[in-house]
């Protein structure tokens, strides 16, 4: 009994280490051919519109309500102490050194990991990136590296204009229904804004492009058996983009506080 | 001395945990020479296949092209040996994102360089060669009937006028007559080509038509082979089971009797 107890430790401590080592070597392969000629600039345009540009509603609409209720809820905690003036600078510091970033993160891994995950995995199981091989074209080259660079640069751009959505989001609310005098508003959002505070957000959101596109290629890259499999790598590509977020979004912050 | 083979397998073996699919496997196909492997399904055929195109590691052995051994190169000399073939899979492997005209003029394009202009002038010729109009070149894969799905796809595998072509089951799947179009056709693309082919196949009257020479494959193994005429009358036990399609005979199948 005990035996079989430590014996299942072992094993899944053996399949968890044999597959961070698969997505490590997944992921240094990835990484050269994203550096090294030659480079697919058509394909990297698609992926800049695909993950970028049509993420757009997505985005803005997240960082819009975030901003909105963000506003209405620290209202009603700054209101108990007096400091209703705190309003502009928390909404402000909130959106763009975490909300905007780790909520528009998990919005494109549901939106393009799966999407990035179910069309590499049915391009693997009906033989396509076999077909690339044939055609002496590197399918790290054409499929991932494209996808790879576009996540890292599209979200940071899309987590700006989130910044900006969110933030208008705020003002709206607190001038419109909390009674808040426009001037004071805007000027209370810009002096205790740091430039750190928007970068550190960017950062943030770099790293979370470059995982939701990784987890998506590496998991539709991987698919086995089928629909049935696509279906799984959809899934997983997904589940692992949200905890990875999550988890590496605590050490970026540990990283970027000071 | 004999000539260099176009492609020769020395000793090959392959397993996939204990399951032995490639065992001590030798083939040779001479310069020009058309050679249809053939066999039951499980038999090894298919992993044979991906072996020579370097999608999957044999154990041990020696894959050669044109008497150089490429069993483990990888990287740009990998890409240099595909450049000389072509192929043809078996539910044709098109790239559905991309157009019928794109998908001929791939390989020219990727590995060859050719600019979009020429290679869709030189695509809608290859389409013509198999019999397609130039009103197919700007759909997508999926409007085509799996007949020309296959046709577009020996579109792709000639487009570059390869030397080796390689033909995963060319027929399976289609009504007799079209399968019947898709022999005629490789028969004569190769043969204007002057290439090499290896095709593998369980359709006994498509192997005879477009064979020279036939190896049947056996439990990771070649247990004859000889000229294609020869296969109704070489008395061969294993040839004489699988020609005739019975249960009883030499080669056992896995299945479990009630």
């Amino acid at each position: 009994m005990e035996k079989n107890f430590l014996a299942t430790i072992g094993r899944v401590f053996l399949v968890f280490m044999s597959a961070v080592g698969r997505i490590t070597i997944f992921t240094g392969q990835s990484l050269r051919h994203c550096i090294v000629p030659p480079f697919y600039l058509r394909l990297l345009g698609k992926q800049f519109m695909d993950i970028g540009y049509y993420s757009l509603p997505v985005v803005g609409m997240t960082a819009l309500f975030t901003g909105m209720v963000l506003a209405l809820q620290i209202y009603v905690g700054s209101s108990r102490f007096n400091a209703e003036s705190a309003v502009a600078t928390i909404v402000v510091i909130g959106l763009t050194r975490e909300l905007a970033p780790v909520l528009s993160g998990l919005m494109i891994a549901g939106r393009v990991g799966a999407a990035i995950a179910a069309e590499i995995g049915t391009m693997r199981v009906t033989e396509q990136i076999d077909a690339l091989v044939t055609l002496s074209t590197n399918p790290f080259k054409y499929l991932v590296a494209p996808r790879l660079i576009a996540g890292m640069v599209t979200l940071p751009m899309l987590v700006l204009i989130g910044d900006i959505i969110g933030v208008s989001g705020g003002f709206l609310v607190s001038t419109e229904k909390l009674g808040f005098n426009p001037g004071n508003y805007l000027k209370n959002t810009f002096e205790f804004l740091e430039i750190r505070d928007v970068v550190s957000g960017l950062i943030k959101a770099g790293v979370f492009g470059f995982i939701v596109s990784l987890m998506g290629c590496y998991h539709g890259f991987n698919s086995t058996g089928g629909a049935q499999g696509v279906g799984r790598a959809t899934t997983n590509a997904v589940v692992s983009s949200f905890v990875l977020i999550l988890i590496s979004d605590y050490f970026l912050t540990v990283l970027l506080i000071d | 001395m004999a000539e260099t083979p176009k492609i020769e397998l020395r000793n090959i073996c392959k397993s996939f945990g204990k399951k032995v699919i490639l065992d001590n496997l030798n083939i040779s196909v001479a310069k020009g020479e058309s050679l249809v492997v053939i066999g039951g399904s499980g038999t090894g055929k298919s992993v044979m296949l991906k072996c020579i195109l370097g999608l999957l590691k044999p154990e041990s052995g020696q894959i050669l092209i044109d008497g150089e051994d490429i069993t483990n190169a990888s990287g740009h000399r990998r890409e240099q040996v595909l450049r000389k073939t072509g192929m043809l899979f078996q539910y044709a492997a098109l790239f559905d994102s991309l157009t019928v005209w794109e998908n001929v003029a791939f390989g020219l394009i990727q590995a060859h360089g050719m600019k979009r202009g020429p290679a869709k002038e030189i695509a809608i010729q290859k389409l013509s060669l198999v019999g397609l109009g130039a009103d197919l070149a700007d759909k997508r894969p999926a409007e085509l009937s799996i007949g020309m799905q296959k046709r577009v796809g020996l579109a792709r595998a000639i487009a570059a006028e390869p030397e080796i072509i390689f033909f995963d089951e060319p027929t399976t799947g289609l009504d007799p007559i079209m399968g019947d179009v898709i022999d005629t056709l490789i028969r004569d693309c190769t043969q204007d080509l002057g290439a090499t082919t290896l095709t593998i196949s369980h359709d006994m009257e498509s192997a005879q038509k477009i064979a020279d020479r036939i190896a049947l494959l056996y439990k990771g193994n070649v247990v004859w082979a000889g000229p294609a005429t020869d296969i109704n009358t070489c008395g061969d036990p294993y040839v004489e089971q699988f020609v005739h399609g019975d249960v009883d005979g030499p080669i056992k199948v896995d299945i479990l009797k009630p």
